[in-house]
């Protein structure tokens, strides 16, 4: 009996004699809905009051739509909600047990519902409204650099060369906009000069990392050092002197795409932004596109996985590679220029505050892919956002339990309880003719 | 390491171990020799930052407007206010000649010496860490946790004199070494990459010192800024007794002790321990560990535990020592200078110790630069990036300088057949 999968032992699934096995089910998925769904009914729905409402504000300020406050009754909501998470759970079980994939719809779903009857529960009789507009627009707010740094991240790293120096990257990118939007008084040369500053960054890692053959992590740690400092330096010297010339905001304005950002909740949210973030869909899409569909992207993922190979085709891998950094970089870069001129903000000593480190993780959670990276990214930042908002309200759990939520998930998840996340074969290994 | 005998590894090794040389060698062996490189990074570090103090300094950029009529006008000002902040620099990490009395004037070195307590132990946990070939950028979150633990016992519980501080610190180290085991358990079992776990376990203990500073145990008044002052009972002794040096001030205190028992335990667990031999085997590579019938997953958590407990280490010199309370910053940037302690050090408990002195004199004396002159402290990064930038790539330093390259029996070293995710071959060796 030959057969592509190997025979699991002990699976209770096992085909009679003749007919192929099936692979081992995996049950991760299922065992985590089913504790999102366990903590739904136990913890949310039924310690929701009876007969209490919680009201979601849709759309704050001056909108051209303007959405009365949306009062749901709280109790039945919560329950709706956390019934339909056991659903979903029952339902990935009867999935996997069929061997069939869980599509992603699902798990999106999943996390929205979990995530609404959280909300529905926090805000049950109390008279804060919970602010949906304002809580999804700050969600993508924070998730900005971690997505330009995740997609650095990325390109690197798909070539096999880690880069820590995401943080560094968009903290020079912040400090470079910031000078030279100042300096020139137009904050779009502040996005000219992110990209240069994060590629300068990005090529001193590939020159110590190709060249040398120094340890990536090492120089990329002390990149993000050398950064912290030099920037912190001209912060307390130059930019304090005279902040005026040197450090005034120029804030990039907001462009309202005429007929999108006119939709309800999503519309204010994805498309009333700055060019930086219309510039951040473009990069994701061309970038996935780029990375799974032409030869740039077969060629990196060739260098990443297989470098030996890779040189044996002809294609030049130490020059990929530092193309590549360099690429990546400016790409980070460019999301640090959000902290400053794409919040209209002036630069502030560490102001990218160990984003660069999560958008790192973001990477890893997305396994390596651009959209798999934004996902995670906009975990990442939603949580965070639902943290800030809620402490503001006065919610029934800690903020910093909150905050800590994303990082358990990640550490859940590179731990393989929710699934394999496998690096690119070559990561971080010089490569040495 | 030492089989190969070729002096590439250590400073030690070339110093203690040199080789029957022909006469041009000797010469070429000290030229090439690590200690040449750090001393060399060392200064290039120093004119890199001299650059910068240069070109931020606003009496430098004034004459600059008239450089090429009258240079010399800059450059003075540039040699003014280079050689102003290095001296301050002295002044605040040596000898400080201008103090009036002697006590006064001695200070300095043992602020120096303060402020490396922390950094050597936490820079040991990192090198040990590195030594399995695990890169442990989690002594921040076991710096946060250790703090926690010892200052709890220290100021929570009552205890007799020399057991109450024993207690603390043994609380800390425990503390540290569980909370650093973690990191190491994970990337034993499920292979998990524990540069992410050790970050992530960075910031869930940020929001768990926030968190506990508001409760009513940790704060009483609820402010979440600091705990209450830890018992006198529970804090390292002052090193330095007043009939010693009379009027002194010193904040010196027994810390410093645990830090040369813990480098002197460091040496003998990875040089004449056999789980030492384990670490290093597992470091050089996992696969030939394993097939010598070796524990590769215990080993691993096994050094992220001793590694975490370093940093507990640390964590007590600060509450039970500097600080005495607990604050959310008690961490300060200590677990990540650690990592460039470790790389300056090159992974070795001596080097490591010497590194963490050189840093934290930098630290010391970096705050009286920017109290005297205008420099910022953040030179201070500057400089120690710079250095070990330039000592991990020791072939730079040497175009810097044109030095002869090393004798040829280097290039033996298999380079393309590097384990992933192993820096320690970088680090020892680079």
């Amino acid at each position: 009996m030959i057969s592509p999968v190997p025979p699991a032992a002990g699976t209770d699934t096992t085909g009679p004699a003749g007919t192929p096995v099936r692979a081992r089910a995996d049950y991760r998925t299922t065992v985590f809905y089913g504790l999102a769904a366990a903590v739904a009914v136990l913890l949310f729905a039924l310690r929701t009051p009876g007969g209490a409402d919680t009201r979601f504000q849709v759309v704050t300020g001056s909108g051209l739509f303007t959405v009365p406050v949306i009062a749901v009754p709280a109790e039945p909501v919560a329950w709706l909600l956390s019934l339909a998470l056991v659903g979903a759970a029952a339902w990935a079980g009867v999935l996997t047990h069929q061997r069939r994939r869980v599509p992603l719809w699902l798990h999106i779903a999943v996390g929205v519902a979990f995530v609404l009857c959280f909300l529905v529960w926090v805000g049950a009789g109390r008279a804060a409204l919970i602010p949906v507009t304002s809580l999804l627009a700050g969600a993508l707010a924070l998730s900005v650099p971690l997505i330009f740094g995740a997609l650095s991240g990325v390109v690197c790293e798909r070539s096999g060369v880690i880069n820590i120096a995401i943080e560094g990257q968009l903290l020079f990118g912040a400090f470079a906009a910031a000078v030279v939007a100042s300096r020139l008084a137009t904050p779009f040369l502040g996005l000219v000069a992110a990209p240069v500053a994060g590629a300068a960054v990005g090529a001193v890692l590939a020159w110590f990392a190709v060249r040398y053959q120094v340890n990536q992590i090492i120089v990329g740690v002390v990149l993000n050092t050398l950064i912290i400092g030099l920037t912190g330096f001209f912060f307390s010297t130059v930019l304090s002197e005279d902040a005026a010339l040197w450090n005034a905001r120029q804030p990039l304005g907001t462009l309202p795409i005429p007929l999108l950002s006119q939709i309800p909740i999503i519309g204010p949210v994805l498309f009333s932004q700055t060019i930086l973030v219309y510039l951040m869909y473009v990069l994701v899409v061309v970038l996935h596109v780029m990375l799974f569909r032409s030869r740039w992207g077969l060629r990196t993922r060739a260098v990443g996985e297989h470098p030996k190979a890779a040189d044996t085709v002809g294609i030049q891998v130490n020059r990929r590679r530092v193309a590549n950094v360099i690429l990546g970089g400016a790409i980070a870069g460019l999301g640090g220029a959000f902290f400053t001129v794409g919040s209209g903000l002036a630069f502030g000593r560490e102001m990218s505050a160990g984003q660069g480190f999560i958008a790192l993780a973001s990477m890893i959670l997305g396994r390596w892919s651009p959209f798999g990276a934004v996902v995670a990214a906009l975990m990442f930042g939603f949580s965070r956002n639902l943290g800030n908002v809620l402490s503001t309200i006065g919610a029934p759990v800690p903020s910093e339990m909150l905050l800590m939520l994303p990082y358990l998930i990640t550490i859940f998840a590179v731990a393989g309880l929710v699934g394999r996340i496998r690096p690119p074969a070559a990561n971080g290994q010089p490569y040495v003719k | 390491m030492s089989s190969q005998g070729t002096g590439p590894d250590t400073d030690q090794d070339t110093r203690s171990a040199p080789q029957p040389a022909r006469g041009g060698d000797v010469l070429r062996e000290i030229v090439t020799g690590n200690a040449v490189i750090s001393v060399l990074a060392v200064v290039v570090a120093m004119a890199v930052g001299g650059v910068l103090i240069a070109v931020a300094d606003s009496g430098v950029r004034g004459s600059s407007t008239y450089f090429f009529a009258r240079p010399g006008d800059t450059l003075v000002a540039a040699w003014r206010a280079v050689s102003g902040a290095y001296v301050a620099m002295f002044r605040g990490s040596v000898y400080d000649w201008q103090a009036a009395t002697f006590a006064a004037q001695v200070k300095p070195l043992t602020e120096s010496v303060v402020y490396a307590i922390p950094l050597i132990l936490a820079g040991l946990g990192v090198a040990i860490a590195f030594r399995a070939g695990l890169f442990n950028i989690g002594a921040q979150g076991q710096i946060i946790v250790g703090a926690i633990v010892a200052s709890y016992v220290g100021f929570a519980w009552d205890l007799p004199v020399v057991l109450h501080l024993l207690l603390a610190v043994l609380g800390g180290l425990l503390a540290g070494a569980l909370y650093g085991a973690i990191p190491g358990i994970l990337k034993g079992r499920t292979g998990a990459h524990e540069v992410i776990v050790t970050i992530m376990l960075n910031y869930i203990a940020l929001y768990f010192i926030s968190w506990i500073l508001k409760q009513q145990a940790f704060n009483p008044g609820r402010t979440g800024q600091r705990s209450p002052a830890v018992e006198g009972s529970a804090t390292y002794p002052l090193l330095v007794p007043d009939l010693l040096v009379p009027g002194n001030s010193f904040r010196l205190h027994a810390g410093l002790l645990v830090a040369i028992l813990a480098t002197v335990f460091t040496w003998w667990l990875l040089e004449r321990s056999t789980l030492g031999f384990e670490i290093r085997a597992v470091g050089a590579n996992q696969h030939a560990a394993r097939t010598a019938g070796m524990s590769v997953a215990r080993t691993l958590a096994l050094t992220m535990a001793i590694a975490g407990g370093m940093a507990g280490l640390a964590a007590t010199a600060q509450v039970l020592g500097t600080e005495r309370s607990l604050t959310a910053g008690v961490a300060a940037s200590i677990g990540f200078d650690a990592i460039t302690v470790a790389l300056l050090g090159r992974s070795r408990p001596l080097g490591t110790f010497l590194a963490g002195l050189l840093f934290g004199a930098l630290k010391a004396g970096g705050f009286l630069m920017q109290s005297v002159t205008a420099t910022p402290i953040d030179i201070v990064l500057v400089v120690q990036s710079v250095i070990v930038l330039l000592i991990a790539a020791p072939p730079l330093v040497r175009s810097i300088f044109r030095l002869p390259a090393p004798p040829a029996r280097r290039r033996r070293r298999p380079r393309a057949a590097r384990p992933a995710g192993g820096p320690s071959q970088e680090v020892t060796a680079p």
